[in-house]
């Protein structure tokens, strides 16, 4: 097994210090000791994977943290990124008694870290999970290296399968790696837990090879050739690329979009934000506020976010919206960019006019400069490619489509989850439609 | 994943986790739930003469944020039909044939354990477990601790099953008594080949301040009930250690009971002599459930130290419990608090004042204040060191005084944040290894309740 690349030093990502360090095991067991092991839990229901997660806090307070790391990955093989990543002020820590206590729910989060780290550091996945079953010689392709096919490939690779992973880019990983705000976690962190889940063994990643609908150039290879070789297909090509404003001016230096920059701040060491005093955030949902929260703790003097309704409607969530306001972030409500201010090819600033209902309405602009802008207006969908599989179908937002008890697209080799079909949600329900995929697979491909 | 099937003097069990025979083994139903959740066997609720029970049965003592760190109850033996018990055993012990049912008994008369023991290993239960332990209600019935606090009865019974029984007896065993290792040698002498300890510990819980009556209250009296839970496991590790060095006792095979609650506590009786754990109060309190982590967590722990099965593990403890005559009075510790860990809360300091020998100094404070303190010696540096810890703005770590600091470990055990607060080996004082027995040997010490000292006190020589 070939290591996966460590992304080079020098990168704005590792200027960020974690929003919610490491436990040491102290504040592990402590906090672990205040969970109510309670029954039928809401934790649990309220976690996407369902997590067993009173078992799993009762064992970090007895001190079986291997047994809390097994309990965890039994359910979510990516129980590390989950634990830095989920939002779970709105999952399982949103859910907790505690909160209808008036009190300070359980840390769930953390004490899933806590277990995960700790023991993934010492140990090997392999010895956490279910005994691998013998090869059954069935190849699974796998596109996209993202959480849903690393998920997806552990699984199978535990169940005798072997899976192999296409990725266009050179590192895997797809948002979890490259798109998470890197006060929750880093894109080498991301990376090592892929490197867990591929000591799996049986789990095969080609990088810098796209798969496209028709005929395959060089790095590429077709849709049609992975039906013929492999015993089933799993599409796991999250979002596409940053969408557009399609205003004046807005091609050209200092307009990003802002996956597109996060993923600068996280993977590209040439990257800088110097002369940047001054950044707008055009959007109103995680992404804008993540990038937002970045640029501001990156030291940009004046960060506003521009949102073309009032903070009412965003759909971002709440509790991040208030820890980068909190950190400085500035909210300018009502506003939709009209205009991209150059002086040449030189960005200057954008014209804002007012909005009502989202709606521009004329004769009311400003200018506001600026040296950067950030569009997180969302994301095209990534499915052109799912045309080359026949019988899989879209919706009419470009999401693919799927049975969802199976993830089972409208071809009976081909099954897919996670951003391409649920629209851009978080990594554990990448995890989870995997999941529900593969117990599908399994059937279907005669699993002993 | 090591080995945790035991051998319990001839009874071949899964793992070494039963439940106790209490309101968690009281029926059929529940026991086979039970299994199905991992435990390896249970002691069915004590049989006997169905009784009539009280309400309300049980009070706990909460300490803090800890619900029930001791359970009291005031319940008796089963209030079950005889033969409701006996069917169900038997249809569990059908089902489950290789987990381990015992059947706990309680009569009175020669006759009584006769016909109930052959009853029970009828159903083919494959053990017996005498119950001369309940403290309170069977008791004044000539039964339950009235026989365990009596050795010669005690001893009797016991030879009384004996000759009846065809699987093995244990004898359970009352911790309410002086001294343990009487009612154990009565047992080892009636010939049983296992013994169980403890049963619950006499006790009153606590007084319902308004209406002047202690709880847990019937109508508007209560009674004493036996106390048990996390609050007991020391008094039954003691017990049960104290019979597994006896050398009258030892061969039989011990249950350990007593406020085992998880895999750790479960791991300290078998290193203390245990072959089985019994489980009450943690059940009554979470679920069978807690087994999971109770059998992930001793086979995790095995592993972790090389032992291939639980049986390398049992009574590996027992050797270092030593008298305290043999104690190595050079053996040298002081404290040290870790910078990147404490809180600066300064517990340390004050259970050391007025709990210890006042060696923990809070810097910063002028040499008067340390005197108005109470500290007696005072070091010439005392360095202020900052808290490292987030969030702890303008606090300094608490200094130990390594010539005061007698090693007692109070600081450690009352710092909020485990693991900051060490205790290190240092050089010890005498200069080599010597117990107080080797001075009394040696003449240099005396024995103060011995004759020869109570002669020298008095200025007699004998
Ligand atoms: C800015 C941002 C912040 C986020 N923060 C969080 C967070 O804090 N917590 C959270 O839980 N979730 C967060 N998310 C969402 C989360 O990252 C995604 O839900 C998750 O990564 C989806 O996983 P996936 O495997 O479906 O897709 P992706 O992670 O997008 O991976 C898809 C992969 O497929 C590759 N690919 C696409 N097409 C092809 C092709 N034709 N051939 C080969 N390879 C291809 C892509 O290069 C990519 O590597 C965030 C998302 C964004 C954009
Ligand atoms: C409510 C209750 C009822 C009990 N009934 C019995 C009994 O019938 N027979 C018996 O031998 N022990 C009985 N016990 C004692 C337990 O079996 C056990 O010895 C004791 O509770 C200590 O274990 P623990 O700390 O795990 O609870 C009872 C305990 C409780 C709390
Ligand atoms: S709801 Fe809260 S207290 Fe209850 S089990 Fe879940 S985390 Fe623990
Ligand atoms: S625990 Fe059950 S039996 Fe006991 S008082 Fe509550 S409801 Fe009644
Ligand atoms: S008790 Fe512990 S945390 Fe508190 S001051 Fe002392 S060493 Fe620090």
């Amino acid at each position: 097994m070939h290591p996966l690349p460590v992304l080079p030093d020098g990168r704005l990502e590792q200027r960020f210090s974690e929003s919610k360090p490491a436990y040491s095991a102290a504040e592990a067991v402590t906090e672990a000791n205040r969970c109510l092991y309670c029954v039928d839990a809401p934790c649990i229901k309220a976690c996407p994977t369902s997590i067993d997660i009173p078992n799993f806090i009762h064992k970090i307070s007895t001190g079986n943290t291997t047994g809390a790391a097994r309990t965890i990955l039994k359910e979510n093989i990516l129980g590390a990124s989950c634990a830095r990543v989920c939002p779970v002020e709105v999952l399982c820590a949103g859910a907790c008694v505690y909160n209808a206590w008036g009190r300070e729910p359980i840390a769930i989060g953390r004490l899933q870290r806590f277990a995960t780290e700790e023991t993934l550091e010492n140990r090997t996945m392999a010895s956490l999970m279910p005994a691998k079953k013998p090869p059954t010689g069935k190849k699974i392709a796998l596109i996209g290296a993202g959480p849903a096919s690393i998920a997806a490939a552990g699984l199978l690779a535990l169940e005798g399968h072997q899976a192999v992973i296409f990725e266009r880019k050179s590192i895997p990983g797809g948002l979890n790696s490259l798109g998470i705000a890197p006060y929750k976690q880093s894109g080498n962190q991301a990376l090592e837990e892929m490197q867990w889940v591929m000591g799996l063994g049986d789990v095969q990643l080609m990088t810098e090879v796209s798969v496209v609908a028709g005929q395959a150039g060089m790095g590429e290879v077709s849709a049609e050739a992975l039906l013929k070789d492999f015993d089933a297909v799993f599409l796991g090509m999250g979002l596409g690329a940053d969408s557009k404003l399609k205003a004046p001016g807005e091609d050209g230096e200092g307009v990003y979009g802002a996956v597109e920059l996060i993923e600068k701040i996280k993977s590209d060491p040439k990257m800088t934000l110097e002369g940047v005093k001054r950044a707008l955030v055009i959007g109103g949902g995680n992404t804008a506020i993540d990038i937002a929260h970045e640029l501001k703790l990156l030291g940009v003097a004046d960060v506003a976010m521009v949102y073309r309704r009032g903070v009412e409607s965003m759909s971002g969530y709440v509790h991040e919206l208030a820890y980068a306001r909190k950190h400085g972030v500035r909210l300018i409500e009502n506003r939709v960019v009209a205009e991209f201010e150059r002086d040449g090819g030189k960005l200057l600033g954008v014209k804002l006019a007012r909005a009502e209902n989202g709606k521009a309405m004329t004769g009311h602009e400003e200018h506001v400069a600026c040296e950067l802008v950030a569009l997180a207006i969302g994301q095209a969908t990534a499915t052109t490619i799912a045309k080359g599989f026949t019988g899989v179908e879209l919706d009419k937002h470009g999401n693919i489509t799927v049975d969802p008890k199976t993830q089972r697209t409208g071809n009976k080799k081909v099954w897919s989850g996670g951003d391409c079909v649920n629209g851009g949600k978080e990594v554990v329900n990448a995890v989870q439609e995997a999941k529900i995929a593969v117990r599908d697979m399994l059937i279907s491909l005669g699993a002993k | 994943m090591a080995d945790l099937s035991i051998d319990f003097c001839g009874i071949k069990s899964p793992n070494p986790f039963w439940l106790a025979s209490a309101p968690p083994a009281n029926s059929g139903p529940q026991i086979m739930r039970a299994f199905d959740a991992g435990w390896g066997g249970a002691v069915w609720k004590t049989l006997g003469d169905p009784v009539t029970n009280v309400t309300s049965r049980f009070w706990a003592n909460d300490y803090g944020n800890m619900r029930m760190m001791g359970l009291n109850n005031i319940e008796l033996i089963t209030d079950r039909p005889l033969e409701v018990n006996l069917k169900e055993m038997y249809e569990v012990k059908k089902r489950y044939p290789k987990h381990t049912i015992i059947a706990s008994l309680m009569v009175e008369t020669r006759e009584n354990w006769k016909e109930i023991i052959k009853r029970a290993e009828d159903t083919g239960a494959d053990g017996l477990e005498l119950n001369f332990g309940c403290p309170h209600g069977m008791c004044e019935r000539g039964m339950g601790s009235a026989v365990g606090q009596e050795p010669k009865v005690l001893e009797e019974i016991t030879r009384w099953a004996m000759e009846y029984a065809k699987t093995p007896v244990i004898i359970k065993l009352t911790p309410n008594t002086g001294d343990i290792n009487e009612p154990g040698e009565a047992a080892a002498k009636g010939g049983a080949p296992a013994i169980s300890l403890i049963n619950t510990v006499k006790s009153l819980l606590g007084v319902d301040l308004d209406r002047f009556v202690p709880n847990p209250r019937v109508g508007n009296q209560s009674t004493n009930g036996g106390y048990c839970g996390p609050a007991v496991k020391p008094i039954a590790l003691f017990m049960m250690s104290q019979l597994a060095k006896n050398p009258q006792t030892k061969h039989m095979a011990i249950s350990g009971i007593g406020g085992i609650s998880n895999w750790r506590d479960a791991a300290e009786f078998i290193s203390l002599g245990a072959t089985s754990v019994q489980v009450c109060t943690a059940v009554m309190h979470y679920g069978y459930r807690i087994v999971e982590d109770m059998i992930e967590g001793l086979s995790d722990y095995l592993d972790s130290k090389g032992m291939k099965s639980v049986n390398e593990l049992r009574g590996k403890a027992i050797g270092a419990y030593a008298e305290w005559g043999d104690l190595d009075l050079n053996y040298n510790l002081k404290a040290r608090i870790n910078p990147d860990s404490c809180i600066g809360c300064n517990l340390c300091h004050v259970a050391c004042m007025d709990g210890a020998h006042q060696c923990i100094l809070i810097p910063g404070r002028t040499h008067e204040e340390h005197v108005k303190a109470g500290h007696t010696h005072i070091p010439e540096n005392i360095p202020m060191v900052p808290v490292k810890a987030a969030g702890a703005v303008g606090r300094h770590l608490p200094v130990i005084d390594d010539v005061e600091c007698v090693g007692c470990n109070l600081c450690h055990l009352v710092c909020p944040v485990p693991g900051t607060i060490e205790m290190v080996e240092v050089p010890g004082t005498i200069g080599h290894a010597e117990t107080w027995n080797d001075r009394v040997a040696q003449g240099r010490d005396i024995n103060p309740g011995s004759m020869e000292s109570t002669l020298k006190k008095r200025g007699l020589t004998s």
